[in-house]
């Protein structure tokens, strides 16, 4: 049997037990395969109402739904919570996801009840604690980006993508430029950019990457015309690399007439430390749940704030907060200049005091400190790891996430994908693989400032282990991994080719009694 | 018969007229398990360069353009359920649609076996 630099055993034949959910981490049934008619956690009165009414209607046969007691009930999701791994749990590197902790703090903020519960129909007056907090975070917001406006209401980072285009697009209208009809993307950006604008009825356009995995901006130039709406670049881009040209870029589509969509996905690198109007952007959607560490999924819906610049400031989406001394008034119809309503009310109570409360809690400071922490890290990965795995473009310096590509798996027999899964067994969440497009077998790591060194230490040990492993040609341990997880590797092409969307009951039995 | 390959790793297999239109041995290794192909109408006609089947792996959702001009004749329904042949035999069974060339020039611009095989080394 061999030990991993963790201690724990890591022959197959020890994993077993785990693996077939035995003990204490057991197989769960779902909640229809253990409840029966005959239970109910509560005690309901006997029906008093006369059949009569129902004209001969009255249900023949008992509603099928699962009766349980509350402990059953209980037990049945606590069980399954276990079965979950969270950054609650442990260091969880999904690289470009920023899966940092959500302080407790954010909770306690949240759950106060001038916040918690508030109805988006009460009147404005009884709310204007609650508007001052989405001011504030908006203020913050337009800080840190040197920007003029923000549209607090889309719900999640794609959404903010297509608010920040939709505003782009009523500002070329407004200006007679509807003609533009091309949206230049470069090759490594996040998927739901170029489906944002295909969305739109845009044609995307891809620029490539230079050697050095970053835009020229040449290249841009080359791509620009008068038919180019705009540019929706992601910096830091997703190979963790700064885009050393974008002033420039930003200069020549600006002069080409067009704007620039930045994707604000990676700000946790350059929080508190650049800010992006200086850049030159137009509009750029700034994840809460990434760089102001509200949870990711889960809590509820997600916040993606657009910050506009002055040139997108009059297309902005209502409603939005306008301050008349010490009254916040919410604008609900605004000139014809504005793109529209983009959602029903202003957007997620929840995680606006939770991103404030961060910010708060940080202070300016802190959260350049953050930024600045979130990069060390990436760095220390990458210095640690490099003469063992292989980094692309020159092994030079990155900002939030360290990049490799499967090179040093050349020959092995082990995949990306099998290399991941035996992360799993190690005790921690795989980082983001096969992305980037343009690095191959891509493995993106991105620890965030929330990890502590000795706990990248940890982890940068069992990579290192796992890697000395693949090498000496003990393959096994990768395609037969995980072992340790509650269930083992997934047959994904028999689940894509006979999916399974429906639920059918175990047995029959008990309808055959009924 | 000619067999000519795009830079994008369809290949068409030229009989008389028709050119029968799938993806390389290459591409398929590269893409993995297929588990979901999107044909086009028969009928239908295209420009070379346009999109005109989606193929699906485990890993990823690739475009498929056609290699040169035309009409689309035929189509394979065998991977409608059995979307494997792909991987199965890319180059025979596992073949996509039949396309009525438009302007037989076109192949001129593809590459031979040769050319290709220098293109994915």
């Amino acid at each position: 049997m061999s030990m991993n630099t963790q201690g724990r055993p890591t022959a197959p034949q020890a994993a077993s037990a785990a693996a077939a959910g035995s003990a204490l981490l057991p197989e769960e049934p779902l909640l229809f395969e253990i409840g029966d008619h005959d239970h109910s956690g509560v005690d309901l009165p006997d029906v008093d109402v006369s059949d009569d009414r129902l004209g001969g209607l009255r249900r023949q046969s008992p509603l099928d739904l699962p009766g349980l007691t509350e402990p059953e009930a209980m037990r049945h999701y606590v069980r399954l919570s276990r079965r979950n791994y969270s950054i609650d749990s442990g260091m969880y590197p999904l690289g470009s996801c920023t899966m940092k902790h959500n302080p407790r703090l954010n909770e306690k903020m949240a759950r106060l009840a001038g916040f918690a519960d508030v109805h988006p129909l009460q009147p404005v007056s009884t709310v204007q604690g609650a508007l001052g907090v989405i001011d504030e975070l908006a203020r913050w917001l337009m800080e840190l980006t040197n920007t003029v406006a923000v549209a607090m209401s889309p719900k999640a980072g794609a959404h903010g993508e297509l608010c920040g285009m939709m505003a782009i697009r009523a500002a070329h209208d407004a200006k007679g430029q509807g003609h533009r009809n091309i949206v230049l993307v470069p090759e490594s950006a996040h998927g739901t950019n170029p489906a944002t604008a295909a969305f739109l009825g845009y044609t995307v356009k891809s620029i490539d990457a230079n050697e050095n995995g970053t835009v020229d901006v040449e290249a841009v130039k080359a791509a620009l015309s008068d038919d180019v709406a705009a540019i929706m670049l992601t910096n830091p881009n997703t190979c963790g690399l700064f885009e050393p040209q974008v002033i420039e870029i930003a200069q020549a589509v600006h002069e080409a007439g067009a704007y620039f969509y930045c994707d604000g996905a990676n700000f946790n690198a350059i929080m508190g430390v650049v800010r992006p109007g200086d850049l030159g952007i137009d509009a750029m959607h700034i994840n809460l749940h990434k760089t102001f560490s509200t949870p990711h999924g889960g809590g509820g819906p997600g916040a993606g704030p657009v910050v506009l610049s002055e040139a997108l400031a009059p297309y902005a989406p209502v409603p939005f907060l306008r301050r008349d001394g010490d009254k916040l008034e919410l604008i609900e119809h605004a000139g014809a200049e504005s793109f529209g309503r983009l959602t029903a009310f202003h957007g997620q109570m929840g995680m606006y005091v939770r991103a404030l409360t961060y910010m708060l809690s940080h202070g300016a400071d802190g959260l350049a400190q953050a930024a600045r922490d979130a990069v060390l890290n990436a760095n220390y990965i990458k210095a640690k790891l490099r003469d063992v795995m292989s980094a692309p473009f020159n092994g030079q310096p990155v900002m939030h996430e360290a990049l490799f590509d499967d090179t040093f798996l050349k020959g092995t027999g082990v995949t990306t994908l099998d290399f991941a899964k035996a992360m799993i067994d190690e005790g921690f969440h795989p980082m983001t693989m096969y992305f980037p497009l343009v690095v191959h077998g891509a493995m993106l790591i991105e620890p965030t400032e929330s990890e502590s060194l000795q706990t990248l230490d940890v982890f940068i040990a069992a990579m290192r282990d796992l890697v000395q492993d693949a090498k000496a040609g003990n393959v096994e341990r990768f395609t037969s991994a995980p072992r340790r997880a509650p269930l083992s590797r997934l047959d994904e092409t028999r689940a894509a080719r006979q999916p399974r969307l429906k639920w059918t009951p175990l047995d029959n039995s008990r309808e055959a009694a009924e | 018969m000619t067999i000519r390959y795009t830079e994008d790793h369809e290949y068409i297999r030229v009989e008389g007229k028709i050119g029968i239109v799938g993806i390389s041995n290459y591409a398929q290794e590269q893409l993995g398990d297929i588990v979901f192909v999107e044909l086009p109408s028969v009928g239908a006609s295209y420009k070379k360069g346009d999109e005109v089947a989606v193929v699906e792996s485990v890993k990823a959702a690739s475009e498929i353009y056609a290699p040169v001009s035309g009409k689309v004749v035929e189509v394979n329904e065998k991977l409608n359920d059995e979307p494997g042949l792909i991987n199965a035999d890319a180059a025979g069974g596992g073949w996509l649609l039949k396309i009525e060339l438009a302007d037989e020039g076109e192949l001129d611009a593809l590459m031979d076996e040769a050319a290709y095989a220098d293109h994915t080394a």
